[in-house]
């Protein structure tokens, strides 16, 4: 009654093993410490598009063409955000964090995982209106190079903006969303005293290190596509990237509970997943 | 040393699922021996209410999946509203912001390939009320992997479209009606490895 038998499952992961080394081997990209179970079915979907028979015949062709890696790396990477996603989220941290954050001479933010860049632009807007966007700095950084692109742009789809005036107001916002950028056609322009506050750059958090002196690091539905494994790499390198008392801010459906890095980190909004750091995070880590 | 037939159930709904759950869950026992985990289309903001009420009105410790959270028995588990619940290899959960699948998320095929995947033969899948086809695909992957698959008899189910729609993509192993789910999952629990499977006996 067993019509996949173990042997036959054991040769598929083996194939996906082999597909992942491949990529790591000719282009540097390192997905094997990625959550396999949804890793899986966006390789899955890749095969099915180029209609390949096999992850072996996937990696032919994605090792010797480059054009096509290109294409398939952005397939990869999650790219769903939006302004002001989660908007409570935005309204724990004026609440709970901008009050703290205030009493800096200037704030240094990291973004990680910006995908487009909206995000970011939420996070500027919210700092422009507690009136400390002049003493900030916010470094968004991201994989996905397509992606990094239109984050730096700033240059969006006005239909894709759907929820965003309602997503402000959700979090707090005490202004006019549309104060905010320039439309002409179809598009909106972010206005340029937000963008110059943040720098976008690349940087891959499975082989890249530690961004110094953060006070806050916003890395929100990123880790989810982490193993236990690179989560608490990742996690580690966050620890250290952070100043003592500096903010750790997750997704709605993220959590610390299950990490390595639990013990250095005491939660001050646990419902948006905000986090403080105090523990030392040299003397704990795990890799 | 016992080795139980069944290590996991999976269950998909929709439409009409809230008087679904509000039936099967109370009538599942605090030790029940399979961890559960449920896809249920629901609306964004949500915000873990359903799982709280859930809890309340049985015995089964009901919450919302987390993130990398392992699965454990006398639990079950739903999917958070605008996340996609899968189950990794080491029997862990793992969430995703992927796209819609099904013009869903969560999505029940997302969750019951995954789970195909993690627990092959172990694993029991159902397919409940419900107004699109999400699931067929997963069911049909679940019994592929020699795993049993129920669904809710569309002629008795609150929406009928996904039930059908299973039906039609599998030779299912159960059609029950919804006072007959549970009695039937604490009955296929109990079987053990090597037991006479009870695919004879379909229940309406």
């Amino acid at each position: 009654m067993i019509l996949v038998p173990e042997r036959e499952k054991e040769a598929e992961k083996m194939e996906i093993d082999m597909l992942l080394a491949g990529i790591h081997k000719r282009y540097g990209y390192d997905f094997s410490h990625y959550s396999r179970a949804s890793l899986k079915r966006r390789i899955d979907r890749a095969r099915e598009n180029a209609r390949l028979p096999s992850y072996t015949a996937l990696l032919d062709k994605l090792f010797h063409d480059e054009n096509y890696f290109d294409e398939f790396l952005k397939g990869m990477s999650i790219t769903v955000t939006e302004m002001f996603r989660d908007p409570l989220f935005y309204r724990g941290m004026r609440e709970a964090v901008v009050p703290l954050l205030k009493t800096f001479p200037f704030v240094k933010i990291w973004h990680a995982g910006c995908a487009t860049g909206e995000e970011a632009y939420s996070m500027a807007i919210l700092l422009h209106e507690e009136g400390f966007l002049d003493r900030a700095y916010i470094y968004a950084t991201d994989f996905n190079k397509h992606s990094l692109g239109k984050a730096q742009e700033g240059v969006y789809p006005a239909r894709s903006l759907g929820a965003a005036a309602a997503n402000y107001k959700t979090a707090g916002g005490t202004g006019d969303f549309s104060d905010y950028y320039n439309a002409s056609y179809d598009f909106v322009k972010f206005k340029n005293y937000l963008k110059e506050r943040i720098t976008f750059s690349y940087h891959n958090l499975v082989t890249d290190g530690v961004f110094g002196e953060m006070n806050l690091i916003c890395c929100r539905n990123v880790l989810i596509y982490f193993d236990k494994i690179l989560q608490d790499h990742v996690l580690s390198q966050f620890s250290k990237s952070l100043r003592h008392g500096g903010f750790l801010c997750l997704g709605n459906k993220e959590t610390l509970n299950f990490t390595a890095v639990k013990s250095l980190f005491e939660p001050v909004d646990t419902k948006q997943r905000i986090y403080r750091k105090w523990g030392d995070a040299d003397a704990t880590s795990p890799i | 040393m016992p080795h139980p037939r069944y290590k996991a159930v999976v269950i998909g709904l929709s439409a009409g699922g809230m008087h679904a759950l509000k039936t099967f869950i109370p009538a599942l026992p605090a030790a029940f021996a399979l961890p559960i985990a449920i896809a249920q289309h629901n609306s964004k903001s949500s915000d873990g209410f359903l799982a709280e009420y859930l809890d309340q009105i049985g015995a089964l410790t009901v919450k919302e999946a987390e993130d990398k959270e392992p699965l454990c028995s006398g639990h079950a588990y739903l999917a958070p509203a605008g996340y996609h619940l899968l189950i990794e290899e080491d029997q862990i959960f793992s969430l995703s912001v992927d796209p819609r699948v099904n013009y869903c998320c969560p999505s029940i095929d997302v969750l019951f390939e995954s789970a195909a995947d993690a627990f092959g033969e172990s694993l029991i899948g159902v397919v409940l009320t419900g107004g699109n086809g999400d699931g067929s695909k997963g069911l049909k992957t679940i019994k592929a992997r020699g795993g049993c698959a129920i669904v809710q008899n569309p002629e008795t189910a609150e929406s009928r479209a996904m039930p059908r729609a299973a039906l039609k993509a599998t030779a299912v192993d159960h059609t029950v009606d919804l006072e007959n789910l549970a009695p039937l999952l604490i009955q296929l629990s109990a079987l053990q490895n090597g037991d006479e499977h009870d695919s004879g006996s379909r229940r309406r």
